[in-house]
């Protein structure tokens, strides 16, 4: 047990380069223990790459970084005693079964032959993979492999646990059973790394997101003040007639300031829209004025609006609270 | 037992046991490696299949042409092939890790506190054991067509051990170039460039003076000639002339060269 350092992970600008690309170019982060520490980003963004380093498999070519209080490089065998990494494909033995993945990850983390039956055992129960216990993992559906990945991981609970893209591929059953899976392990006090392409995943998930693109952390925050500094997404108001939408539109841009996207064909406009507070109030002020409307919806910015947002080249955002020196 | 039941409830295990020793965490790959010929038992088809092939047709290809009779040459040349067999099928060890690695689960041993060569020992001992069965099936068939050790049964285990040492210590290059190499095909065109000429110009099939000048040179020199002399001398129990040192230090030498070159390139993959 480490009592000196708060942060489960301290890391100093990283830096992994492959042959001549900057893979992780300069990422700082400091993640407090005992939180959901959401990196999200696009495929390629350099998001396994960092997990790969902090997870002792891969070394930086230049920063530092302490995980669980202990030094990457110095101290590798200190920090893979404190860590478990679930890889983005199936870190365990596909031609075994879920079972005999379990008894050899246990014996290999030090419990006797029956110590690492039992065990076994209870988590086979605890995920629900009882029935297929016996069955080889590449049998697996893919909600089954993720919970016999994980299970795996925590044959003794890791102090910190790294998930690379839990849910990426899942049906939306299994990726909630992964949330609550994730949820239970931080109520018990493991600290959670995942990395995530998508905003909705992090939004439910972390208390603290980083935002990475091309190598870089390009901002970072709670997920409410990633939210209010690119919007909490667009409001779309569909019309009966031009006439309506025409109204409709003044109104936007008299009361509003802001010129809404037109599309005449759908009669529909929609406005981009920092929080939902807004949209309702930009609904009831249609609705006070006695325009027609035929019905509204909100989309969730996507994770391309984000990173439309975060990486400038949309020029009003206040709050990006970008961590790059 | 009380069983718990739900993840809540399987979290608590925080204290972790002590890690398992070298020996234990390689024991522990070796039953993993087991296990897998378990579920795939067509993996011991280059060490049963092979040997069967490559004995019936070397010895009936040959036999007539080089020492008059199958018979006669059984005697001489099965030595040799066993030599060749087992070298050539090393290969083989470097072939399941390159596809093994390939998939995540090798991070998770990676990010595990163990004594990181166990993941090869392991499977290197299973391995050795793979050569062993090889070499009882060589010996068995070699047997039944007529095969007569003049070191007697002692001389056979003395000779396949030597070879099982020699094939643990061969297999170092092939981990590491599993390791390295970027695809199967690649790897299996680099280990047969160097297979196929070293096992066939030695002493496996020919006494070496029949040989023009220049190529006895090259095969004085070929390890592979070394192995074979070795195991014939204590298959047949001829007077020990040195070879089974050599191979000994061979062997070392390999494991002192390329086991830590492998770990190098396992770490920093």
């Amino acid at each position: 047990m480490c009592l000196m350092s708060t942060y489960a992970v301290e890391a100093t600008d990283l830096v992994k380069i492959f042959g001549k690309e900057r893979a992780v170019d300069g990422i700082s982060l400091q993640v407090p223990k005992g939180i959901v520490y959401g990196f999200l980003g696009p495929n390629g963004a350099g998001k396994t790459t960092t997990i790969r380093m902090l997870a002792t498999l891969l070394k930086p070519n230049e920063g530092h970084a302490k995980v669980m209080g202990y030094d990457l490089t110095q101290e590798a065998d200190k920090v893979r005693h404190s860590i478990s990494l679930t890889g983005q494909f199936a870190s365990v033995d596909e031609e075994l079964s879920g079972r005999e993945n379990l008894i050899f990850i246990g014996r290999l983390v030090g419990y006797s032959r029956k110590q690492a039956k039992q065990r076994a055992d209870e988590l086979l129960q605890a995920f629900q993979l009882e029935e297929a216990a016996k069955r080889q993992v590449k049998k697996y559906s893919g909600g089954m492999r993720r919970r016999i990945d994980i299970a795996a991981s925590i044959v003794t609970s890791p102090e910190l646990l790294f998930l690379d893209e839990p849910t990426t591929g899942l049906d939306p059953r299994s990726r909630n059973q992964v949330w609550d899976i994730v949820r239970a392990l931080v109520k018990n006090g493991t600290t959670v790394f995942l990395t995530t392409q998508y905003l909705e995943e992090a939004d439910q998930l972390a208390d603290l997101i980083g935002v990475i693109d091309r190598g870089k952390l390009i901002a970072e925050g709670t997920s409410k003040e990633l939210k209010s500094s690119i919007g909490a997404g667009s409001l779309t108001v569909h019309f009966d007639d031009l006439d309506e939408l025409k109204k409709a539109q003044n109104i936007f841009v008299s009361r509003f300031e802001q010129q809404p996207d037109i599309n005449e064909q759908d009669i529909s406009l929609t406005i981009m829209i920092k929080e939902h507070a807004k949209a309702a109030k930009a609904i009831g002020e249609l609705a006070n004025t006695n325009v027609q409307i035929k019905d509204f919806s909100m989309s969730q910015p996507s994770l391309d609006e984000v990173f439309l947002t975060l990486t400038g080249n949309v020029p009003d955002h206040e709050g990006g609270d970008s961590s790059n020196e | 037992m009380n069983k718990p039941s739900t993840i809540e409830e399987v979290l608590t295990n925080r204290t972790r046991p002590k890690s398992p020793t070298a020996i234990q965490a390689s024991a522990t790959f070796a039953w993993r490696a087991l296990l897998r010929i378990r579920y795939v038992p067509e993996q011991l088809f280059d060490v049963t299949i092979f040997p069967i092939i490559f004995l019936l047709m070397f010895t009936y290809l040959f036999g007539g042409a080089i020492s008059g009779s199958t018979g006669e040459y059984l005697n001489f040349v099965l030595p040799g092939i066993l030599v060749m067999t087992v070298s050539m099928i090393t290969m083989y060890t470097g072939l399941d890790l390159n596809k093994d690695i390939e998939k995540g689960v090798f991070d998770r041993f990676r990010s595990l506190p163990i004594w990181q060569p166990s993941v090869l020992v392991g499977a290197l001992l299973v391995d050795t054991l793979r050569y062993l069965i090889a070499s009882t099936i060589m010996v068995t068939l070699g047997y039944i067509l007529g095969f007569r050790p003049e070191a007697g049964f002692s001389g056979v285990i003395m000779g396949v051990a030597i070879l099982l040492l020699f094939s643990f210590s061969l297999s170092w290059i092939w981990t590491m170039l599993g390791i390295i190499v970027r695809s199967e095909k690649a790897l299996m065109g680099i280990s047969m460039m160097f297979l196929f000429p070293l096992t066939f110009l030695s002493s496996v099939f020919v006494d070496p003076s029949t040989m023009p000048n220049w190529l006895q040179k090259f095969v004085d020199i070929n390890p592979i000639t070394f192995v074979v002399d070795a195991v014939r001398t204590l298959i047949h129990g001829s007077e020990a002339n040195g070879d089974v040192m050599i191979v000994i230090y061979i062997s070392i030498a390999l494991i002192v060269i390329f086991g830590p070159l492998t770990m190098y390139f396992f770490k920093n993959k």
